[in-house]
């Protein structure tokens, strides 16, 4: 396992590399710089200001110092947000997002579960149909349709909760339920599956043939194993819902990274861009690997891959 | 058995589309689907012909009007017809889903092809390349991509989109490819003098057709959904033209005042997600002999 660790973590280093190179190259080939306003500043001005920010260097004298800051730590300063830092706006702005992430997650992982093993022990009824029939439909309602949909009949209409913001604990509610929807469906069909591989293995023939009741044999027995396959979708998930949250951020107006990030990429923020990249890199490949250490804990067998 | 049983048999076994035709056949919710999917397209290309409206001809005299007589689905605050520009905007979606997919499926079978046959080193090298970008959220590349390009191009929407969306597919067929190399079928065929070219062409690929076809209809809807989630961020298609990202954008805004302008591209939207998921649903299930229960 120690092994593991380290050969991951020794991996992320040549990922981060490219994901660092590939960002730099990218945005330095999109038209417009971060000074390129609608109203144009004074030539002399601009020239000033690039150069304070050193734009007026050669490309790859630009790209390994924009390396060095980076291996020192230091994403530097946000162009659009003067006076701020790349990381002083990430931790700002992060753990809102952070909190929405885990949320939603809550959300997808304690509906997900139980309608999914629900449907696999339920198997060829109609409560799977309509359980699964739920489960598609939930596929098919991106957040963007689900989120103004709840905004409008449970803040506007019934008056529950706020209708922006994220500044009470009834702000989570419909945020989190909208980014989690859509991962509950999933984590319900994986689930459903892995139950039903789970059910026909003989050690759960086993269980049952030691009389334990069936509610033991499903909770204790067969659950750990059926739920490998929603923990393996765990890492894609999370990449998902770090995704999902920019639009979640947007419809809500919630101050986390995601609208940040958007603006910086449209503006040219050459700094923040690249800071949230690598900032969410690192934080996938340290999700994954998590992710890969739980399923190791969980199922013996991968333990010999 | 007799020859003409035998016959009979090797017939009805090779015949994937036969096969899956059958199983097609047998599930509802596939059907409904397939039905569902060719009256949306056939409505979004037709539909916009037989209209008397334009996409962006503006009835101003009473800006934003609720579904009515002369039109069914309302209109927007510009006063331009909003079916019209549903079925428009479900053209671009749609063509955006099927031209990424398309592009998606070509570089994953190229790539995932060759590192599944050559193996070795260079396998290794080529999947550790896919694990790599594969870590990454992949809306985040595609926001860079396209502000990388002139993001008013829808053609550089659905390139940047396929250029991310491969990956899977280069895994899935390099899985296949791998399992086969091995097999004494292709031995004979190396024997015969085959080269390596005919081999992953004639001998390979059409063995690897069923998961590539079942993964490439599961990936158009999640393409469309890529399209417009970078739409509903102001990434994607810019209004005044339509897609359902951008109207749903727009909808969004006002529902409060004309909820109209939301729920329709949705429903739209969303049934078209629908279709396509029971479609690529049925599809596994007639296809993939592991799904087969």
């Amino acid at each position: 396992m120690f092994n593991l660790i380290i050969r991951r973590l020794l991996q992320a280093i040549p990922t981060l590399w490219v994901v660092a190179t590939a960002t730099f190259l990218l945005l330095r080939l999109a038209p417009g710089g971060p000074f390129d306003d609608e109203k144009p500043l004074p030539p002399e001005i601009k020239e000033k200001i690039e150069a304070h920010y050193g734009l007026d260097l050669p490309l790859h004298e630009q790209y390994f110092e924009f390396l060095g800051n980076i291996l020192q730590g230091d994403l530097g300063p946000s162009y659009k947000y003067p006076g701020w830092d790349v990381q002083e706006i990430i931790i700002q702005a992060f753990p809102v997002s952070l909190e929405l992430g885990l949320w939603g997650l809550l959300i997808a992982l304690s509906v997900g579960i139980p309608i999914g093993t629900i449907a696999a022990i339920k198997h060829n009824t109609p409560t799977e149909t309509g359980l699964m029939g739920i489960a598609t439909i939930g596929i098919c309602l991106p957040s963007f349709v689900v989120g103004p949909i709840l905004l409008l009949f449970f803040s506007l209409h019934l008056d529950w909760f706020n209708p922006l913001g994220w500044t009470f604990a009834t702000d989570r509610v419909l945020p989190a339920i909208t980014l989690g929807l859509l991962y509950a469906a999933s984590i319900a069909r994986l689930a459903r599956s892995g139950m039903l591989d789970v059910l026909q293995d003989d050690y759960i023939r086993t269980a049952r043939a030691k009389g334990l009741a069936e509610k033991t044999v499903i909770i204790r027995h067969a659950l750990r194993t059926a739920l490998n396959p929603v923990v393996a979708y765990l890492g894609p998930a999370a990449a998902g819902l770090i995704s999902g949250s920019f639009v979640v951020e947007t419809i809500f107006f919630i101050p986390g990274l995601g609208p940040f990030f958007v603006n910086a990429a449209l503006n040219r923020d050459y700094t923040m861009v690249m800071g949230t990249v690598l900032f969410y890199a690192t934080l996938i490949i340290l999700f994954n690997l998590i992710v890969d250490l739980i399923q190791m804990w969980m199922n013996p067998r991968s333990r010999h891959d | 058995m007799t020859k003409q049983e035998r016959e009979k048999a090797a017939l009805e076994a090779t015949s994937l589309g036969r096969d899956a035709w059958e199983h097609i056949k047998r599930n509802r919710m596939a059907q409904i689907g397939g039905v569902l999917f060719i009256t949306i397209t056939l409505m979004c290309w037709i539909g916009p012909w037989l209209s008397s409206y334009s996409l962006n001809q503006q009835d101003l005299a009473y800006g934003a009007q609720s579904p009515s007589a002369q039109h069914w689905f309302g209109t927007d605050d510009l006063g331009r017809d909003l079916f019209v520009r549903i079925l428009i905007g479900g053209r671009i979606s749609i063509g955006v889903g099927f031209a990424a997919t398309f592009i998606a499926l070509v570089i994953g079978v190229i790539y995932g092809s060759i590192a599944g046959y050559v193996g070795g080193k260079v396998e290794d090298l080529m999947m550790r390349f896919v694990d790599a970008v594969y870590a990454l959220p992949f809306t985040m590349i595609v926001i860079i991509l396209t502000v990388t390009f002139d993001k008013k191009s829808i053609i550089l929407i659905f390139m940047a989109i396929g250029a991310v969306e491969w990956l899977t597919m280069a895994r899935i067929v390099r899985g296949q490819t791998r399992a086969l190399r091995k097999l004494n079928f292709i031995d004979a065929a190396k024997v015969y003098g085959a080269s390596h070219f005919r081999i992953l062409i004639r001998h390979i690929l059409p063995n690897c057709l069923g998961p590539i076809i079942v993964f490439t209809t599961l990936m158009i809807p999640s393409v469309i959904l890529l399209e417009s989630v970078l739409s509903f961020l102001g990434l994607g298609v810019q209004p005044p033209m339509s897609s359902w990202g951008v109207l749903i954008n727009e909808g969004a805004k006002k529902i409060d005042i004309y909820p109209w302008q939301l729920i329709f591209p949705a429903l739209f939207f969303s049934i078209t997600l629908f279709a396509l998921n029971f479609i690529g649903d049925g599809l596994r299930d007639a296809l993939d002999p592991k799904e087969t229960k």
